[in-house]
């Protein structure tokens, strides 16, 4: 039930996201992450159990934030949103690294009236406004997600940190990975490395093999975590914590999850 | 102070020098494909240090198309993008040229010319090949610079590089 509110969120395009709709998957999967020369590059945001499929709802764009190298935000070209996903292009201009985030932030509630659960979701102005005043036992989260994925003309850039959230900084640069190297990077939690956090990562394609393959890798005291790419192909990794740095004082926790589609090339 | 003289010395130590040019030659053969859709190979030469140094020799990719499209493929040089082709910009002058026609090509690399200041080592030169709706191969000989002794190298590509020759000449 939490499940289906959740993705239903997602796809309504509200603020909210959870951690509870990681069942599914989230993703955004560029049509190029590495180019030579300035040119468009389109992309599809989906919500799917099968990678990358476009199989089940769109994901929203509504929160879509384009980083440019020059640290300047960007709007998406053609935003359109079908049945089963979302799309938008992108002018690649500058020489660097983009960073594309979808960041869905909000509040899940579930409270007791008239012998009744009920749930809600919601931003934090409309928390006192759409609760009943006679709700019992009113229990609410903060979620606060991003969807990632990075795009780089000619020589890589590192783009600053968000600083909110769970985010990943490169040790390896996103688009210099090769089958058969290890790759290697942080997980940050508001902007400090943050440990003991299991990431997972599959590649694509998953609807023609008989098992995920999933592959997982905790972070370690500094923050890093490292995977060996054995097969080229698009990869999706997904990290999610909790913890009680809440902003909203009715929340009680905070929930958090970050996920990226990496393009890991041939050898 | 006789100017004339030191003229002299130095055209003298020029003509010396370049009697002595070190060579590195690449033969190289672009096969003839029989296929439905042949474009020309991109090819890239180039030379990996000790280090990891990276000295681009010749880089060749498709300059007929209008606004330097050809440049957009250049990527699939994976290789040698990784290594170079990402930290420069196109064309690159002495480096860059249109592609060419299967056959066989010779190159050749001197100590009086863009050799001339490569330092002396242990290298690898690497031969990299990739042909649009078709494969990609890479060929690579090591050697060290400046050659002591003349030497040939023959190497043989499989599918987008045909045989190889590489000499050097001290």
């Amino acid at each position: 039930m939490l499940r289906s509110i959740a993705l239903a969120a997602l796809a309504a395009g509200t603020l909210s996201f959870s951690t509870a709709a990681s069942a599914h998957n989230v993703w955004l999967l560029p049509s190029s992450t590495v180019l030579a020369k300035a040119e468009t590059i389109t992309v599809d945001a989906a919500v799917s159990n099968d990678l990358f499929f476009f199989n089940y709802v769109p994901l929203a764009l509504d929160n879509l934030e384009i980083l440019a190298p020059d640290g300047r935000r960007l709007a998406a070209e053609n935003p359109h949103r079908g049945k089963l996903r979302s799309v938008f292009d992108l002018r690649v201009e500058q020489p660097g690294s983009y960073r594309l985030a979808v960041v869905n932030r909000g509040l899940f509630a579930s409270y007791q009236l008239k012998g009744e659960r009920k749930r809600w979701r919601g931003s934090p102005e409309a928390l006192g406004r759409e609760i009943p005043a006679e709700a019992t036992d009113l229990q609410v989260t903060e979620s606060l997600g991003r969807i990632e994925t990075w795009v780089t003309l000619g020589k890589p850039t590192v783009p600053s940190p968000a600083g909110q959230g769970l985010e990943l900084r490169p040790v390896t640069h996103p688009n210099d990975l090769v089958s058969g190297e290890s790759a290697r990077f942080v997980l940050l939690l508001d902007g400090q490395p943050v440990s003991g956090v299991e990431v997972t990562a599959i590649r694509g394609a998953t609807r023609y093999r008989d098992r995920q393959e999933e592959m997982t890798a905790k972070t370690d005291e500094r923050g890093e975590f490292a995977f060996t790419w054995e097969q080229p192909g698009m990869y999706w990794l997904e990290a999610s914590a909790k913890d009680g740095k809440v902003s909203v004082p009715a929340a009680k926790e905070r929930r958090l999850m970050y996920a990226v589609t990496l393009e890991v090339m041939p050898q | 102070m006789p100017y004339r003289k030191i003229v002299c010395a130095l055209l003298g130590a020029t003509l010396v020098h370049q009697a002595q040019a070190a060579e590195l030659a690449v033969q190289l053969e672009i096969p003839r494909l029989n296929v439905a859709e042949y474009h020309r190979p991109y090819i890239a030469v180039w030379l990996e240090g000790e280090r990891r140094d990276v000295h681009n020799l010749s880089v060749w990719y498709d300059l007929k198309m209008a606004n330097e499209e050809g440049v957009k493929w250049i990527k699939d040089l994976r290789q040698w993008w990784r290594r170079s082709g990402r930290e420069l910009s196109f064309p690159v002058d002495g480096v860059t040229s249109a592609t060419r026609a299967p056959g066989s090509h010779r190159l050749s690399y001197t100590s009086d010319g863009v050799l001339a200041r490569l330092p002396a080592g242990n290298y690898r030169l690497v031969i990299e090949a990739v042909r649009e709706v078709g494969g990609r191969e890479v060929l690579s000989q090591p050697f060290a610079w400046p050659p002591q002794q003349p030497a040939r190298f023959q190497l043989q590509g499989k599918e987008e590089l045909g045989a190889v020759v590489v000499e050097l000449k001290p």
